[in-house]
């Protein structure tokens, strides 16, 4: 099962569809990164809603996936969790550490708005 | 061989005699409908069982609970007479009646009718002794069905507030757009903590909240299983895009916190609810300034 890229300005949107195998995720990852300086993207949201269950291989992939792509220069939100399924994770004790997540779709594209915004402050404010 | 076949016969034979000596009985009771009645609500009312209703009420009840209990001798099934007695708990124990009114009650009906029997069979002391046979295992079976369908009704019932008690213990409440607050008190134990989760992550996820103000001012101790289970929940919340702003902790519960290792990094604390909603307002970008001001420098 693939999951679908879509470019919406200068963000890339990546909307999981269904339940996906450890190669479907190794392929997201290397397809997120590859794409994000291909299409010069400043962030990367990664929409979970349809997943019910993120193990630990997802939340490592997930991870680094958030790590990568900030060497690349972008930043990366992933949204949608599930109530049961942040519970169920955190038991587990994957936190995602270090990594930005929103309640959806639409707060992950205004938190990557704001990370713009702020980051251009910050270069007005050097030069 | 033909040993075994004579028990049977036997006990086949004690069978009949027990439900024709049961019909019997039955007959005699419905004769005597009316007269048994009016003495069993007599004695509810001298007994002073069953105040909270009025007399006519109780008349009514005895009426009812009669025939069903003759019914029961009859047919010798009790379905009729659970569902009976389940009803009749509905009613009654909003009313304020006591287990021990109902056992009562019924008992009474069983001394009334035992009564009755001995007034009629007293000259044939065999036959009274054959009809007591019959008579007092369904009389005892009938007391236990209509006791403990009380006693279940009014467990049903206790269960059914604890359960609201429950709900009303952890309020999810929006104070602004995007902030909610959770004040908790009273012990939080196991089972009100993975509720307490389950509501503060559905209000997260329904309010569309960035930041949740947990404060835990009322709440005097927690054990660490608890305390575990709180930061999972603050960890989880993240998860969500969400915030946790935890308020109020007892120095019993910083202890406990830190001797469970607690990552400050990742809890958000402040000293009390106040602190708690104005860093909130912070965080999502509110500036609160007071009225005198704000005409002072806009004049």
């Amino acid at each position: 099962m693939q999951v679908p890229i879509l470019k919406q300005g200068a963000y890339l949107i990546a909307t999981v569809q269904s339940a996906l195998t450890d190669e479907d995720l190794k392929q997201l990852r290397d397809t997120l990164v590859l794409q994000v300086s291909k299409v010069r993207a400043r962030g990367v949201i990664v929409d979970v809603t349809a997943l019910d269950v993120i193990d630990s291989f997802a939340t490592r992939t997930l991870r680094d996936v958030a790590y990568m792509i900030r060497l690349r220069g972008a930043e990366t939100v992933i949204v949608g969790i599930q109530p049961e399924v942040a519970f169920s994770m955190v038991k587990l004790g994957l936190t995602l550490e270090g990594v930005a997540t929103s309640l959806d779709l639409e707060e992950g594209l205004a938190y990557l708005d704001r990370k713009a915004k702020a980051h251009e402050r910050e270069v007005r404010a050097h030069r | 061989m033909s040993g075994s076949q004579d028990v049977a016969t036997v006990t086949q034979a004690r069978l009949e005699t027990t439900a024709s000596r049961l019909r019997e009985l039955v007959a005699h009771l419905r004769h005597q409908r009316a007269q048994l009645r009016e003495e069993w609500a007599r004695l509810i009312t001298e007994a002073k069982l069953l105040t909270a209703m009025t007399k006519e009420e109780i008349f009514a009840e005895a009426t009812s609970v009669y025939d069903n209990y003759v019914e029961a001798l009859e047919t010798g099934t009790y379905e009729a007479l659970q569902a009976y007695a389940r009803n009749l708990s509905e009613r009654i124990i909003p009313r304020g009646v006591e287990t021990h009114e109902v056992v009562g009650i019924v008992l009474l009906l069983r001394d009334v009718l035992a009564r009755s029997l001995f007034a009629t069979y007293h000259e044939d002391f065999n036959k009274l002794n054959r009809i007591l046979d019959a008579y007092e295992p369904a009389a005892n079976r009938i007391a236990a069905t209509v006791a403990v369908g009380f006693v279940q009704e009014r467990e049903r019932i206790i269960r059914e507030q604890q359960e609201a008690i429950r709900e009303l213990s952890t309020p999810v409440l929006q104070v602004r757009e995007r902030l909610l607050i959770l004040p908790i008190i009273g012990v939080i134990d196991p089972q009100r903590a993975r509720q307490l989760t389950e509501q503060l992550l559905r209000g997260i996820r329904t309010n569309r909240a960035k930041v949740v103000v947990l404060d835990i001012t009322g709440v005097p101790y927690i054990d660490s299983p608890v305390a575990n289970h709180l930061v999972q929940t603050v960890e989880a919340a993240r998860l969500l895009g969400a915030t946790v702003i935890v308020t109020g902790l007892s120095p019993e519960i910083a202890q406990t916190l830190v001797n469970i290792g607690v990552d400050l990094g990742k809890m958000n604390t402040v000293g009390d609810l106040q602190g708690g909603i104005e860093e909130a307002e912070r965080l999502l970008g509110y500036k609160v300034v007071l009225m005198q001001e704000s005409v002072a420098q806009s004049a």
